[in-house]
């Protein structure tokens, strides 16, 4: 540490998801990454392998470090998302771990949501399951911008690069029909710890980077919209102090673009018109500000203006659409089926209302990734594209080109759950 | 990177703002809890930014055990006079006087159990809709599956099988009558980011965090500070030693680490080459594997 001025401080942050299905050593794989990246402290390492003496094991057993609750220690199984951490020099990370069982789409959605970069295991042995085709597809409907396919178990398969190509082009034909940008491919063995920091002696064959590396190295700075402004106003700052009696600041987190001083910007709903007086960031004056910051807006004209509207620029034609009908694939999360031409409370950006589910086009089948016009009844974990009308406009852009102006949740208004995740079509 | 990113911490930061301006935004009756240890005073620091130049408006609150390093109590006194912030001191002692807990007996007595029933307690009675805290989730396994806006029921219980789930930036804050949330604005910052961001920040610490000489002495591997309320056991013998503490909370179950780092430069070092997690110094999680999570059950922290 040679001060402010090192570099030290300046790492990205990453976030990632891992998908996979039970016993495909995805705890493993996450003990693995954490444990050759130096995250495991002594104290913890202690516990896990009394734990692992304790139920039978012979070698430390990596999985114990991610599976938090008693629960899961006891069956041996995650069943919620975690999170964990980890640095290198060049970045800090956060994995959302998912469980990847059927009924446990809903983890996956949820640790979708915010991910830079998704890793889906595949067991060498067992090749591309329904498991894959279900990890792929929501990898896909969520945008995750980056998708690491690990084939892992390669020790049980000697090494074969036969094995590793026939998965490739299995998981290469469903993607091909998904919207996925970038997608990589690496042989791993989370349990031996080839290729994923430290590059296998095993795989000759393989030339490509370790998985370490890629997520050292994975372009990220495009993940988010950088050229649409938008801020939902969250809360409004008025101090009314002697030293501010007149300060009206509109405190809101850029979710995509930037925005400079003397810009025009719109108010939405309203549709006025005003320009950017002051950026605040505590007692920091910003010339300029973008996502993801959060920050504090000061605008030239006194207009009326509340959390739940948002501030827009209107950049190469793209404005958000402004609409009370609406359609979303929606994932459902609970346990209580959806009412159709039910009343739920909607939640986009910093906007609340209230929505109606008018109709349900189709369900998704995610195993053979085919719509469903028939089987209309919605259950935890379906996936379903439906109409929506909501009690006043919403404006949004579409998820696939800003996610985060493009989501939505639904909550239900007698027990408060949150019921379903939605994507903007 | 480009102009157009931050770095980890600036990202963090802006995290924890949106959480917390959202609390502000969807509860009534907020409060932030404050212990004077470095993540509730890095929480506060947070909460000055996202309100700025406006005062915090919510209250903070602090759960005195009465176990406290003297010096903690001076730094919040001073840090709400500085900041003209209000905080409200509940007194674990009041909940045992009131006849509403017992008090552990013997050589490795705590309070800490009892101070989630004065916690409790005063959250009923101060009506409070939302109470923010500063755990983190790569403090310990049980964490690590808490959300942002975690539910509470009415008996201030914690329910890990049963969270909603937490997407995008969208937070659920919607409850009944009678129960309440609580809302962990720095839960994706591990103890380095912490301690970067005060580097960075240049957020003044209690000097408990800086090497000082004390008197302590060794349990279980552990150093623990002399104090009037400490009973040592047979074999255990004071020394003067070069110490610091990793985390601040109560004294009784709090260790210290020997180190001689007297700037946050060392301290950072000193981080990223140390071997044990913080939480590896406090008694109250050793007690068993799930300690952390019974306790998060009841309504902890």
């Amino acid at each position: 540490m040679s001060g402010k001025e090192s570099g030290y401080l300046d790492m990205e942050l990453l976030r990632f998801t891992t998908a996979g299905s039970v016993d495909d050593g995805k705890s493993t794989l996450i003990g693995r990454l954490l444990f050759d990246s130096k995250a495991i402290f002594e104290d913890q390492m202690e516990a896990i392998e009394k734990a692992s003496l304790r139920s039978g094991g012979e070698d430390v057993n990596l999985a114990l470090l991610t599976d938090g609750l008693k629960a899961e220690r006891e069956q041996g199984i995650t069943i919620d998302v975690a999170y964990r951490y980890f640095a290198t020099p060049k970045r800090k990370f956060i994995i959302a771990d998912t469980p990847g069982h059927i009924q446990y789409t809903r983890n996956m959605v949820t640790g979708a949501s915010t991910a830079n970069a998704a890793i889906i295991l595949v067991d060498a042995r067992h090749g591309v399951l329904e498991q894959t085709r279900r990890h792929t597809y929501i990898a896909s409907l969520l945008q995750i911008p980056h998708i690491i396919i690990c084939v892992n178990k390669m020790d049980l398969v000697e090494y074969k690069q036969d094995v590793f190509e026939q998965i490739k082009s299995d998981v290469e034909g469903i993607s091909s029909k998904l919207s996925v940008k970038d997608v990589r491919y690496v042989p791993i063995s989370a349990l031996v710890g080839d290729n994923v920091v430290d590059r296998s002696k095993n795989m000759d064959w393989y030339e490509g980077p370790t998985l370490m590396y890629l997520l050292e190295n994975l372009h990220i700075g495009s993940d988010i919209n950088r050229d649409d402004f938008r801020m939902p106003v969250q809360y409004v700052i008025r101090p009314q102090s002697k030293d501010y009696p007149d300060y009206r600041g509109y405190g809101g987190r850029i979710m995509s673009g930037s925005l400079n001083v003397g810009d025009t910007v719109k108010v939405l709903p309203s549709g006025f018109t005003s320009k950017v007086k002051t950026i605040d960031l505590f007692t920091e004056t910003l010339q300029k500000a973008f996502a993801p910051q959060s920050v504090s807006v000061q605008l030239e004209d006194d207009i009326d203006i509340s959390r739940g509207d948002m501030l827009v620029k209107e950049t190469n034609g793209h404005e958000p659409v402004v609409s009370q009908d609406i359609d979303v694939m929606l994932c459902w999360f609970n346990e209580r089926k959806m009412i159709p031409g039910g009343k739920y409370t909607l939640r986009q950006t910093s906007a609340e209302m209230r929505c109606m589910i008018k109709s349900v086009d189709y369900k998704m089948n995610i195993n053979t990734l085919e719509h469903d016009p028939d089987d209309l009844e919605v259950n935890m974990n379906d996936i379903v594209r439906v109409k929506l009308r909501t009690t006043k406009p919403l404006f949004y852009d579409s998820y696939n080109v800003n996610r985060n102006t493009g989501s939505l949740v639904l909550i239900d208004e007698t027990t408060n759950e949150t019921v379903a995740a939605g994507m903007i079509v | 990177m480009d102009k157009y990113q931050i770095n980890h911490l600036k990202e963090l930061e802006a995290e924890s703002i949106f959480v917390i301006r959202e609390v502000a935004a969807q509860f009534e009756n907020p409060v932030m809890l404050f212990s004077g240890g470095k993540d509730s005073i890095v929480m506060f620091h947070l909460a000055r930014k996202a309100f700025w130049p406006a005062k915090v408006p919510f209250p903070l609150m602090h759960i005195d055990t009465g176990h406290n390093f003297p010096e903690t109590i001076q730094y919040r006194d001073d840090l709400m006079e500085k900041t003209g912030a209000r905080c409200i001191v509940k007194y674990v002692q009041d909940t045992i006087d009131q006849g509403k807990a017992v008090e552990e007996t013997g050589v490795n007595a705590s309070r800490n159990k009892i101070q989630t029933i004065t916690l409790l307690d005063a959250i009923e009675q101060e009506k409070f809709d939302a109470a923010m805290g500063g755990g983190r989730r790569d403090e310990e396994k049980a964490r690590a599956k808490e959300r942002f806006f975690s539910h509470r029921d009415e008996f201030g219980q914690w329910d890990p099988k049963n969270q909603r789930p937490e997407l995008w930036n969208l937070f659920n804050g919607k409850k009944n009558m009678g129960e309440h949330f609580r809302v962990f604005p720095i839960s994706n910052w591990t103890e380095m980011d912490v301690w970067q961001y005060i580097y960075m920040e240049e957020i003044e610490l209690p000097s408990l965090y800086f090497t000082h000489k004390r008197e302590v002495f060794q349990r279980d591997g552990v150093w623990m500070a002399k104090a009037p309320f400490m009973q040592l056991k047979e074999g255990e013998k004071l020394e003067m030693r070069d110490v610091r503490c990793r985390t601040i909370g109560d004294v009784t179950c709090t260790g210290v680490s020997l180190s001689t780092a007297n700037n946050l430069q060392d301290i950072i070092q000193e981080v990223a080459a140390t071997r044990v997690t913080e939480r590896g110094g406090r008694a109250d999680d050793k007690r068993s594997e799930s300690a952390m999570e019974d306790r998060k059950r009841e309504g902890y922290f």
